[in-house]
C-alpha cells in the first residue's frame, strides 16, 4: 500500500524534554561494547556517536505509528541512518526532538520513509540532526 | 591505551586496528532495552520470518554502534565524531546459543578535511560478507 503523500513536509511539535542520564549513557555504551564512558571521574560523561537514536527513534514514532501514514509495521526495516553533530551529547543535557517527514515514496512493493530529527537543547542550541530511512520489505536488492 | 592519532601525522590510507565483536541473542535483548528499539524482528523468530527475514536479526544500529566504537577508540577521546552514517544492506542473523555470531570491523583514513578532521571509511563484515554500505564517520583529531 503506498504511503500517504500528504505526510511529506509535515513537521511535528518538539517532544517533551528528555534529560540525558549518565547511567543511561553507560547502559547504552555497554550494549555496544564501549568502554565505560563514566570511568573518568574528571571528564564529562560523553555519549557514543549513535546514542541520539535513543531519543530520535522514540520521537519518530509520531509519524511511524500514525495509521494515516499507512506504513506496514510488520514488514518495517531500518534501511539507513545518519547523524550530523554540532556537539556531542553529554550527561545532564535536556533535549527535545523535532521530527520532519522529508520524503514518502517507494518503488514497486516497497515503501520508503525518510525522517529528519533535529535534536536541540531546551535552550534552543542545536546538538544533532539524525536522518533515518525506513523501508518495508521487498527491496532488499535495491 | 594506544597513542592518540594526530592530524599532522595521519596519512590517507592509514588503517585502524581491526575490531571483532561477538553478537549473541543476549546482546540483542540488551541493546533493545538500552536503545528502546523493541521491534520484534530482533527477538521473535515468527516476527522475523513474517517480515521475510532468514532468521532473528541484529538491530542495524547495534552493528553500526559497534562499528563506530572502532572510530571512537582510535580517536582516543570521546565526543570527537561530528558525523556518521551507514546503510543497512544485509541482515546479521543471530543464531540461538551461547556462541552467537560476530561482526568484524575495519577502517581506513579516507580523506583529510579542513579543521583537523578526517573521514574514516569502515568495512563491516558478517560471515565474510559486507553488511553495511558506505559506513563512514568524520572525526576531529588533535593537530
Amino acid at each position: 500500500m503506498p504511503l500517504n503523500p500528504a505526510f511529506k513536509g509535515r513537521v511535528y511539535p518538539p517532544t517533551e524534554p528528555y534529560e540525558v542520564g549518565r547511567e543511561k549513557i553507560r547502559e547504552f555504551a555497554e550494549a555496544i561494547g564501549e568502554p565505560d564512558p563514566a570511568a573518568d571521574p574528571d571528564g564529562p560523561v560523553v555519549a557514543p556517536p549513535t546514542f541520539a537514536i535513543v531519543l530520535t527513534m522514540r520521537a519518530e514514532r509520531q509519524a511511524v505509528f500514525d495509521p494515516e501514514l499507512g506504513l506496514d509495521l510488520s514488514r518495517l526495516l531500518h534501511r539507513e541512518q545518519r547523524f550530523d553533530y554540532t556537539r556531542p551529547i553529554v550527561a545532564g543535557d535536556r533535549l527535545t526532538v523535532t521530527v520532519r517527514v522529508e520524503d514518502v515514496g517507494g518503488a514497486g512493493p516497497a515503501d520508503v520513509l525518510t525522517l529528519s530529527s533535529a535534536v536541540t537543547t531546551t535552550g534552543g542550541e542545536h546538538v544533532c540532526t539524525a536522518t533515518a530511512t525506513l523501508v518495508t520489505m521487498g527491496d532488499e536488492d535495491a | 591505551m594506544p597513542d592518540v592519532p594526530r592530524y599532522s601525522a595521519v596519512r590517507v590510507g592509514d588503517r585502524l586496528p581491526r575490531l571483532t565483536h561477538p553478537i549473541r541473542r543476549y546482546d540483542l535483548v540488551r541493546y533493545a532495552g538500552a536503545s528502546g528499539d523493541f521491534n520484534p524482528i530482533h527477538w521473535s523468530e515468527s516476527a522475523a520470518e513474517g517480515a521475510g527475514l532468514p532468521g532473528l536479526v541484529a538491530h542495524g544500529m547495534l552493528t553500526f554502534g559497534v562499528a563506530m566504537r572502532l572510530v571512537n577508540e582510535w580517536a582516543g577521546r570521546p565526543g570527537r565524531v561530528s558525523g556518521c552514517g551507514a546503510r543497512f544492506t544485509r541482515p546479521v542473523v543471530v543464531p540461538d546459543g551461547y556462541d552467537g555470531t560476530e561482526v568484524v570491523v575495519e577502517g581506513v583514513v579516507a580523506e583529510k578535511l579542513p579543521g583537523s578532521r578526517v573521514r574514516i571509511d569502515l568495512t563491516v563484515r558478517h560471515g565474510g560478507e559486507k553488511v553495511l554500505a558506505r559506513p563512514r564517520a568524520v572525526v576531529a583529531l588533535d593537530d
